[in-house]
């Protein structure tokens, strides 16, 4: 695999965070929240904030696709299971995001649920068609970037004629967590310009931001997950924001196109329709914020072969997720953090995978609270 | 108190065993902390090395144990049975003993073809050899079809620890260097390249080796040396946690230092891996004073199993036992003990 470290490289890091001090205005503040949840583990994998000013703040957004499904959800994936015996197929992230009442798939598995790990949609197909006598449910999430497999899976199902494989549907829609986020219920907006998503980009294009940025006046920089990727849209960002200047603009063209990929556009188009609401943890119930199976492949729909209940789901009283996904609060102010919850034992979503801001903060960050000994910044090493 | 024990601390009354509590991580630290060690505590089980040292007469020697689980059975470098000698011996030798003996129990499925156990067994055989140990009993036990997993192997182990040595994981010091002894992550990947429902093409083989003659070397150059740990399931990161965890100390290292092949980062690139917590079997981290640094990584360059040494970073005060490490880019992150399982990221 080839451009793994040319996307890291050092002395061009510090060029741009040259640049970036260079181009700070310091009577201001800037906040920034990237989208993203693959921005934040790489800001914090690659300590990225000690390459810039102070008054450049990062505000974790609700881009980690299990930090915004709701507590519900995996409480009827669960119940599913259960009802039917069938074979979970889930993504790896989504075994210890917190269900109700401290439950998860992780715990549901080691009580006998027969829930299985899965690198790849296709791995649920080959199990679906390897045990016949059993039913197989995938468990689908994700943002735009993970829904067009799921459609090829549930495409060759309906070619194979399978009829012991569904999906349990739980892909949302980008651009509606965007407008829950530069729309709050109480008008009250804590950022200043995005880090725009990366993989969803390649899917859905760049254009379809423009209409958000034009109407709140916010600049979006569409941005690789990579470090120079990342610094390289900060100063694009800082730019517009002293210009006052607010447009979309594209600093992964590597990889994403103002249409996105059309093709995946068409196949998601086919398989899934767009469901009235779904509720996300921490935005709430927004309405045409995710997809359902369309009518046509309405046989591979797990939530209608194994039809359950959906309970109101129960997050913890005291858990701030919500309010760090809208960048209101940080980690450190939810009196659950590093006390009640780590990544060993979760009470919210932004605490399991490495992409939630929480748990980024506490693998990565924690050793700055009060460190008696700290490596000197880059600054006092005379690296910028 | 020890840090990672405050930490959400083992619920014995509601929880049950799950896949996170065998990661090496923090969970399987709370595991041993609050249950293992709780009621079969002692002051040779307390020394919390990867060996117990016990003095017999005339002597010290050391013993270890452990299990091997390992799915698949054969991966590419070796299979269960070279593990479960090299395994053994290497945290025998992390205490600088020479190893002498071990034992081998063996837990078979019904079913599970013979012409595989042998290509086990006799992979164990030269395993063993190579090492200069032999092995002096064993058990077999056969459980039901569906019981088991083919072929699970607990080995046991003693050695004699030489009279001028002593390492023990609690005695790094402020201003000791870190030096580890080449490549990691490639166990790891070897292993789950061949993991069913997860091949993928990659020419990476396990470095499964027995650490013996490397140890050796290292101690006749370097008796000073405080401590070494062989860095298996959960990686350099939980290796040096655990160390800096015994000795009360934080650690300081460099990314840039860590040397992983770029086949090895690819692969966790491609998996959302990250190679600090992957699993090594024939690699090494050793503590030593500052003083004897430069000289023991040149002889540890002279030996096969070490010709990629490298000084990756120092001990440094922290009474929060942090290790942190500075990135390629010059920001800092923290090297925290392994979460749960690793799993792989989304996107």
């Amino acid at each position: 695999m080839k451009y793994i470290n040319e996307f890291r490289a050092p002395l061009f890091a510090q060029e741009l965070a040259k640049a970036i001090y260079k181009e700070v205005n310091t009577e201001r503040h800037y906040r920034l929240m990237e989208f993203c949840g693959g921005h934040t583990h790489a800001i914090y994998r690659y300590g990225l904030k000690d390459l810039l000013p102070d008054n450049v703040e990062f505000i974790h957004g609700p881009g980690c696709p299990v930090c915004v499904l709701p507590a519900s959800r995996i409480d009827m994936a669960i119940k599913m299971q259960t009802e039917s015996d069938a074979i979970l197929c889930t993504y790896g992230d989504l075994m210890r995001v917190p269900a109700s009442n401290g439950h998860s798939l992780l715990k549901a598995k080691a009580s006998g649920a027969d829930i299985r790990m899965v690198y790849s949609p296709f791995d649920a197909l080959k199990i679906s068609q390897q045990e016949t006598n059993r039913q197989v449910i995938f468990f689908a999430i994700g943002f735009e970037t993970t829904t067009p497999p799921t459609a090829v899976i549930i495409k060759k199902a309906q070619s194979l004629g399978l009829k012991n494989f569904s999906v349990f549907c739980n892909h949302v829609l980008t651009p509606a967590a965007l407008e829950a986020i530069l729309n709050p219920p109480d008008q009250i907006l804590c950022v200043d310009g995005f880090i725009g998503p990366s993989h969803v980009s390649t899917i859905i294009g760049s254009d379809v931001y423009q209409p958000f940025a034009t109407e709140y006046r916010k600049p979006i920089v569409i941005s690789g997950f990579e470090p120079l990727d990342i610094l390289q849209s900060i100063l694009m960002l800082i730019k517009q924001l002293n210009e006052g200047s607010y447009s979309v603009e594209n600093q992964y063209k590597r990889a994403v196109s103002g249409t996105g990929n059309n093709k995946a556009q068409k196949l998601v188009a086919e398989v899934f329709d767009v469901a009235d609401r779904f509720s996300w943890r921490g935005l709430g119930e927004l309405p045409r914020s995710a997809l359902k199976i369309s009518e046509h492949y309405g046989n591979f729909d797990a939530a209608e072969r194994f039809p359950v209940k959906l309970e109101e789901g129960s997050e913890h009283k005291h858990c701030l997720c919500p309010s760090v996904i809208r960048g209101r609060n940080k980690p450190l102010d939810c009196k659950l953090f590093a006390k009640a919850c780590t990544p060993e034992n979760p009470l919210g979503a932004c605490m399991v995978s490495s992409e939630g801001a929480c748990a980024a903060y506490w693998s990565y960050g924690r050793f700055k609270d009060d460190s008696t000994e700290q490596l000197s910044s880059p600054r006092q090493r005379g690296i910028l | 108190m020890s840090t990672y024990h405050k930490y959400a601390p083992l619920d014995i009354k509601h929880g049950k065993v799950n896949m996170a509590h065998g990661s090496g991580g923090r969970i399987s630290a709370q595991l041993i902390e609050h249950l293992f060690k709780k009621h079969l505590g002692n002051e040779l089980l307390n020394q919390n090395n990867d060996q117990a040292l016990f003095a017999v007469e005339g002597a010290r020697m050391v013993m270890t144990t452990d299990s091997y689980v390992i799915s698949p059975l054969f991966f590419p470098g070796g299979n269960i049975g070279s593990l479960a000698v090299h395994g053994t011996v290497n945290d025998l030798v992390m205490s600088g003993a020479k190893p002498l003996y071990l034992s081998a129990g063996f837990i078979l499925e019904e079913g599970f073809p013979l012409q595989e156990l042998e290509k086990i067994v006799i992979s164990m055989a030269q395993a063993a050899e190579a090492a200069c140990v032999k092995i002096v009993t064993g058990d077999t036990k056969v459980v039901e079809r569906g019981k088991g997993d083919g072929v699970y192997i607990n080995t046991s182990g003693v050695g004699i620890v030489p009279d001028e040595l002593n390492l023990s994981g609690e005695l790094a010091q402020l201003g000791d260097v870190i030096i580890l002894s080449g490549c990691i992550g490639d166990h790891g990947i070897a292993v789950l390249s061949h993991r069913e429902n997860l091949e993928f093409e990659t020419a990476i083989t396990s470095d499964s080796a027995s650490l013996e003659g490397l140890v050796k070397l290292m101690v006749e150059k370097a008796p000073s040396i405080r401590c070494m740990r062989d860095p298996t399931r959960g990686g350099l990161a939980c290796a040096l946690n655990e160390l800096a965890q015994q000795s009360g100390v934080g650690m300081s290292l460099q990314e840039k230092s860590i040397p992983i092949k770029a086949q090895v980062a690819a692969a966790c690139e491609l998996l959302g891996l990250d190679p600090l917590y992957i699993a090594n079997e024939g690699k090494l981290v050793c503590i030593c004073p500052a003083q004897n640094a430069e000289e023991l990584v040149k002889a540890m360059r002279l030996h096969p199993l070490g010709a990629e040494s490298q000084v990756i970073g120092s001990v440094i005060e922290d009474k929060r036992c942090f290790v942190q490490m500075e990135t390629t880019l010059g920001g800092t992150r923290m090297v925290d003990w392994l979460a749960a399982e690793q799993l792989p990221r989304i996107c």
